[in-house]
């Protein structure tokens, strides 16, 4: 499926634009398309039970077509292509030709579907955003979806996305996806690598490089290194990988095109987090987000059984209530005590160099624990993926890393300049989405309103920079200690680490009590956090070579 | 302790009191500071707080104030201040959070005074008060300025810069309550000290941080703010609203900014980031810097005047783990490598050109250029400041203002207006433009005229006997290219007529073709057609020529034409001969082509006088058997081409037309269509809108004409029901009643209308026009005031 004809590239394109005769236009043509295409297939007995099961060609570009469909009738921003999509859907299917169905429930196997942001029902603004999204991809993927919790954020993150990925900048489109799916490879995150693969084609990208990192450039295949290390030990980057980079003689890179590199691949290390943090399904045009079978006797399907999804889900959170009733007032009296009396404590600089350090060793601690409960679900991971590339373990035993000083080398002074000089505008949107991400809060807590949470944000933002061994000099990382319950540090080592292994289970298990729009929230900020570690790194590493 | 750390030696050695000479440290420094007497710095960072002596030739270490096993974060320092009053104190911002004074009177090693933890964020800078000796300033991360009295044990005042981190704040020299805080949203604020509640004024100064701010050391109304957008802005706040004064632009974002002493307009900055270089910059010259320092191989980040009355002292120190001081005398020039010649053309062909006076001068007994043109020498001088160490700058800035009448686009607009294109005997037409060229003064212009007209029409100046074989054959030409300008003559009549009712939408239909903008030269122009367009000007009869001129023809000397004369007798003319039979074809095809014209616009009729458009009748036609006008077609062609490829399609285009069928062949239509496309679009830009139609009607080219057959059609709607006016004819279908009528006469107008758009009122032009000479108001009555413009 992902090799497209030329003519079909096109095809969707009239459907993002704002001007309704257009899409109907556009619509016209993909519905004469689609008939022909039927009727090429020849007259169907009614008697006889589907002849199109298995594949020959125009079968298979049918079915991505019908996928395509199915997609845009649940998720295109324009009402009247929705509408136009299904009676489409309808009309083939009366002439006897299978057609696809949506396969799990909504765009997050942890959130009820109910609950995230549909499609036909948002406000002006939020509708803008969407259509804008839909007008530059041709689609609105489920991430989007999610994230439109926090529409804000969404914004910025959508109008920075496509910055990277679209416009002007020193990469050439194909390289920008294929970065794309190297990144999120390393996590063996499906959902992000399928998108991208079709990207990838549409650009023009030679399919050969999609067997895996051998057959991609020289080019290609040395950043593969950065890769890695930037996704599973960052603070290793020393000056002299960048320098191999920028001097490989003809397979060499420019300053300029390793920062937009660098930028998408801590950008895809992090959103593969979010993906699994938030148990992101695969879009329904792509591979595993639809079926041609029928309705089984169950409603649910393997997946969502194995993940417990449905009706477990209520009976869970009621069981739950009672379990863990007054978490959140426990958290909430925790913040206030360590407001009003931390004059009081006075801890000496030892104490706070040392309990920096129990923080850093006990969240190494919080996974290994965790690693024998949760088999690794290698069953998805990518055929491209080099295998050469082990999983490497976070752990910091055995090895010294020195302590990565926030006030030596901050992003707002020193890691936006960087950026900015050698990418601009982009180093701005960041900037932006950072903030965004780290001021955004709506002053409640579950149930509890006007609630100051920057302590609580805080507390996140730098235990993740904790783990990446970050450490800001002001902070009192007791703190941590006492906001973040273990379930919470369990779940976030889990997916900044190795986001591949969160379960449902884990995202279930933290803060039972606060809504899904918080989770998500937390999400949020557990990915900028990550990238933006990510980033400091590779960036202190650049300032390092450059000087 | 330690004694003494590494010294070197270093560049220069004849210094008065001191040289440029630097000391390694043991770790980045993140700030330095001296005390008054300029004899001592401190040095502080995240693993070093330690003071060091300025002697003559080296620094020598006085003192670590780092003590203990393990030193605590206290010690990690952002920023570091000597008072200016007390010597022996200091005081540091810890990135912990802490703000920390030192006592070196103390006797025991820690010299640690006092330790104030109320910051919750780390602390970006602390102040002390200029004059006060107790008074502590700080600005942090969590977006408090704090004041502390030494005396007491903790703040004595919090303000609070909502929300935003403060990054820097600066005690004003001369005010003694006031002080400035700069943010990293970007913003710059006031307070009085005596206010913590709010602050004074607030004003945005940068986008992004405004990492650092300090307020000029004698000019109390001065603050210079730097940032992350890599600005350095210098603000004057004695005016209600800050105004910002001066502005240089650097290349990288600004770490910190200090006012130079004793140079009222010089300031010291060093970057953040990538450029590790320290500039004093002159803020009146932002665009080169008055000194460099370039010694750090790290960023700076710290620098400090040694001391506040000496402006050749500057100390720095740096991530590279140094401590620098430099001598000013020791510093880079960037202006002595500067490049000082400047040259720029104008819009219009002007070219200005600066350079060095000196070099100019030198150059002066050179002659000018021989072309006329103007120069004017304007000298820059430098007001001679004795606290300026500034080589003398003078430079010449020379503009070279090109022809008047031949690079000034006047001429264009006056030879489109002048020349005449059709209407008279082909000579008469050659010679007017001829005279038009030369009152113009384009000699060589008028000459190809002259030379056009005796080519095609004298045959007194043909002498060449060549063409005489073929004579049976060539004897019919003159007649026909005699014949055709009648005709063209008379053709001209009917078009012209057609045209005034096209008028409105002609501009509309041009293609612009970018191809042959900047210069070209060229045109013509026929009076009378103009009159027959008055509908756009109601001025026709003022630019109608005197008959008289196109008489009195004075012959040029044709020096300048030789070169294309003496060419002719190189060229064969059989195959043009074969081509001209083909011109009368031509000639049919346009006399078709009017009347189908006229048919399509018989809806619309056109009243204006033609009375004031002369046919021209061919007085006498030229007739000369020996002269096989076709022998100079090539020659001409050549010249057309050669006129074109100069940038004056307007020469080509006119003498195309003037040449009509003569020449029409021997040019292939593409070309001709690029140039009267050029020549068209080149009209329209000076808005000769009248010439334009004019060319577009006497072009040739089928694309041109076309042109003007373009969306021709006026809708208009019956003035009594307001409805279309569907039908052809006056009267309006629905309501009966004749639309469009002259309010003045009361009669229907049946072609030129005038309306006023402020009450829609019109009628006939004339009457409408003879009205309001005598009167302002509405002839309908309505009261209304029109106007004509």
């Amino acid at each position: 499926m992902e090799v497209q004809d030329q003519e079909s590239l096109g095809r969707w394109d009239g459907l993002g634009s704002r001007d309704i005769s257009s899409r109907t236009e556009a619509m016209d043509n993909i519905h004469q398309e689609v008939m022909r295409k039927v009727e090429a297939i020849g007259p169907i007995p009614a008697s006889a039970p589907s002849p199109l099961a298995s594949g020959s060609a125009p079968n298979i570009d049918l079915n991505d077509i019908l996928a395509h469909l199915l997609m845009l009738s649940k998720r295109c921003p324009f009402e009247d292509v929705r509408e136009r999509c299904a009676r489409l859907l309808q009309s083939v299917q009366d002439l006897g030709v299978r057609i696809p169905r949506p396969l799990g429930n909504g765009p997050s196997r942890f959130i009820p579907e109910k609950e995230i942001l549909q499609v036909s029902k948002v406000d002006a603004r939020t509708q803008a955003i969407i259509e804008d999204a839909f007008a530059a991809l041709g689609r609105l993927d489920n991430i989007s979806l999610v994230m439109g919790f926090h529409p804000q954020y969404l914004e910025s993150f959508l109008r920075t996305q496509h910055y990277l990925l679209q416009m002007d900048g020193p990469l050439s489109l194909h390289y920008r996806h294929y970065i794309g799916i190297m990144a999120a490879a390393r996590h063996q995150c499906s959902y992000l690598v399928n998108l991208h693969v079709n990207d990838f084609l549409q650009v023009g990208g030679d399919p050969k490089w999609l067997n895996g990192l051998d057959e991609a450039p020289q080019k290609l295949q040395q950043l593969g290194e950065l890769n890695k290390i930037l996704a599973h030990r960052p603070w290793l980057l020393t000056k002299e990988h960048i320098e191999r980079l920028l001097k490989a003689e003809e397979h060499s890179w420019s300053l300029a095109e390793l920062i937009h590199a660098v930028v998408l691949l801590t950008h895809y290390h992090s959103l593969a987090s979010f993906t699994f943090g938030c148990g992101i399904t695969p879009e329904i045009h792509c591979d595993g987000g639809h079926t041609f079978r029928p309705p089984s006797l169950s409603q649910y399907c393997v997946c969502d059984i194995a993940n417990g999804n449905g009706h477990a889900n209520h009976h869970d959170d009621l069981l739950g209530n009672q379990e863990v009733c007054g978490e959140v007032e426990v958290l909430m009296e925790r913040m206030k005590q360590l407001q009003e009396c931390r004059d009081d404590e006075e801890a000496s600089q030892e104490e706070m160099a040392t309990r920096f350090e129990r923080e850093k060793t006990e969240s190494m601690l919080v996974v290994t624990a965790e690693d024998e409960e949760c088999v690794p679900s290698r069953d998805i991971s990518r055929h491209f993926e080099d295998p050469s590339y082990g999983y490497k373990d976070f752990s910091r035993r055995g090895e010294h890393v020195p302590t990565f000083r926030v006030q030596d080398y901050s992003w707002e002074d020193h890691g936006f300049s960087l950026v900015n000089r050698l990418y601009p505008d982009v180093g701005q949107m960041l900037d932006e989405k950072f903030q965004m991400a780290y001021n955004l809060t709506y002053n409640t807590m579950a149930t509890h309103k006007d609630v100051d949470t920057s302590m609580l944000r805080r507390a996140i933002w730098n235990y993740i920079h904790c783990m990446f061994g970050i450490r800001y000099d002001d902070y009192d990382y007791g703190e941590i200690n006492q906001l973040l319950d273990r379930s919470f540090k369990i779940y976030i080592k889990t997916m900044v680490c190795s986001p591949e292994k969160t379960t449902k289970r884990m995202y279930e298990s933290f803060w039972r009590q606060f809504q899904h729009s918080e989770k998500v929230h937390v999400n949020l900020l557990l990915m900028e956090a990550r990238m933006q570690a990510e980033l400091l790194y590779a960036l202190r590493a650049i300032t390092r070579y450059m000087t | 302790m330690e004694k003494m750390s590494r010294v070197t030696t270093a560049l220069s050695s004849n210094a008065i009191s001191g040289r440029t000479m630097f000391c390694h440290l043991d770790a980045p420094a993140n700030a330095i500071s001296v005390c008054r007497d300029a004899t001592q710095v401190v040095v502080a960072g995240r693993n070093i707080f330690k003071i060091y002596a300025l002697e003559e030739e080296q620094f020598v270490e006085k003192l670590n104030l780092r003590v203990g096993r393990k030193p605590s974060l206290n010690f990690s320092c952002a920023d570091v201040m000597w008072h200016q009053m007390e010597e022996n104190l200091l005081a540091t911002a810890a990135t912990n959070g802490a703000v920390v004074t030192w006592n070196l009177g103390k006797p025991s090693r820690n010299k640690q005074d006092q330790l104030f933890t109320e910051h919750k964020r780390t602390v970006n800078k602390v102040c002390f008060h200029p004059t006060e000796v107790y008074m502590l300033l700080s600005g942090s991360q969590d977006g408090f300025m704090k004041c502390f009295d030494l005396r007491k044990k903790e703040s004595v005042s919090t303000f609070s810069g909502q929300s935003e981190s403060v990054r820097d704040v600066q005690f004003s020299m001369k005010d003694y309550f006031t002080f400035a805080a700069s943010f990293e949203n970007g913003n710059v604020q006031l307070w009085d000290i005596r206010r913590p509640d709010r602050y004074e004024r607030m004003f945005t100064a940068h986008t992004g941080p405004v990492f650092c701010c300090d307020w000029h050391p004698d000019d109390r109304g001065w603050l210079a703010t730097g940032g992350r957008d890599k600005m350095v802005k210098v603000w004057d706040m004695t005016t209600n609203r800050a105004k910002e004064i001066y502005c240089v632009q650097t290349i990288a974002s600004v770490a910190r900014v200090k006012w130079r002493p004793e140079r009222k307009f010089h300031l010291a900055t060093c970057s953040m980031m990538v450029d590790h270089n320290i500039y004093v910059w002159d803020i009146r010259r932002p665009f080169i810097p008055f000194a460099t320092f370039e010694e750090h191989k790290d960023v700076t980040t710290g620098i400090v005047w040694r001391h506040q009355h000496d402006p050749h002292f500057l100390l720095s120190g740096s991530k590279d783990s140094t401590l620098y001081q430099h001598m000013f005398k020791d510093a880079t020039r960037p202006v002595d490598k500067a490049n000082p010649e400047g040259l720029c053309f104008g819009l219009f062909g002007d070219l200005a050109f600066a350079a060095k006076e000196s070099l100019i001068s030198s150059d002066a007994n050179r002659k000018p250029y021989p072309g006329g043109d103007r120069r004017y020498p304007i000298f820059f001088f430098k007001k001679p400041d004795q606290t300026e160490q500034f080589a003398h700058v003078s430079s010449a800035l020379s503009v070279f203002e090109t022809d008047l009448d031949s690079n000034r686009m006047d001429w264009f607009v006056k030879t489109a207006q002048l020349y005449l294109l059709s209407g008279k005997p082909f000579a008469e037409l050659c010679d007017h433009n001829a005279k038009v060229a030369r009152e113009l003064k384009r000699p060589q212009v008028s000459t190809t005229w002259t030379m056009l007209r005796i080519m095609f029409s004298d045959p007194a100046n043909l002498t060449t006997p060549g063409p005489n074989h073929n004579l049976s054959k060539l004897g019919t030409l003159p007649l026909m290219n005699s014949f055709s300008m009648k005709e063209m003559g008379s053709g001209m009549g009917t078009e012209s007529r057609l045209e005034r009712s096209k008028g409105e939408s002609r501009q509309d239909n041009i293609h612009l073709e970018p191809g042959n903008m900047h210069i070209s030269n060229n045109n013509e122009e026929n009076e009378e057609t103009e009159g027959s367009e008055g509908q756009a000007e109601y001025m026709f009869g003022d630019a109608e020529l005197d008959d008289d001129d196109l008489y009195s023809m004075e012959h040029d000397n044709q020096t300048e034409e030789q070169e294309y004369t003496l060419p002719q007798e190189a060229f064969q003319l059989r195959h043009e001969i074969m081509d001209n039979p083909s011109a009368p074809e031509h000639l049919q095809q346009d006399k078709a082509d009017s009347p189908h014209v006229s048919g399509n616009e018989a809806e619309v009729t056109c009243l204006t006088p033609i009375e004031s458009f002369s046919l021209i009748s061919i007085s006498q036609p030229l007739f000369s058997p020996h002269l096989p006008a076709s022998f100079f077609c090539p020659i001409v062609r050549e010249m057309l081409s050669y006129y074109a490829e100069q940038g004056d399609v307007q020469m080509a285009v006119s003498v195309l037309i003037v040449l009509g069928d003569r020449i029409r062949k021997e040019i292939d239509d593409l070309t001709q269509e690029h140039w009267y496309m050029s020549y068209i679009d080149l009209l329209q830009r000076f808005e000769l809108w009248n010439v334009s139609n004019e060319v577009i009607k006497l072009s040739t080219c089928s694309a041109i004409t076309c042109l003007n057959q373009a969306s021709t059609t006026l809708h208009i709607n019956c003035s009594n029901c307001k409805r279309p006016m569907s039908n052809k004819g006056w009267i309006c279908d629905r309501c009966h009643q004749c639309a469009s009528v002259c309010a003045v006469c009361h009669h229907v107008v049946k072609g030129l209308f005038v309306w006023c758009q402020g009450c829609s009122h019109g009628g006939h032009l004339e009457h409408i026009m003879n009205w309001l000479k005598s009167s302002t108001h509405c002839p309908a009555g309505c009261g209304h005031l029109c106007e004509y413009t």
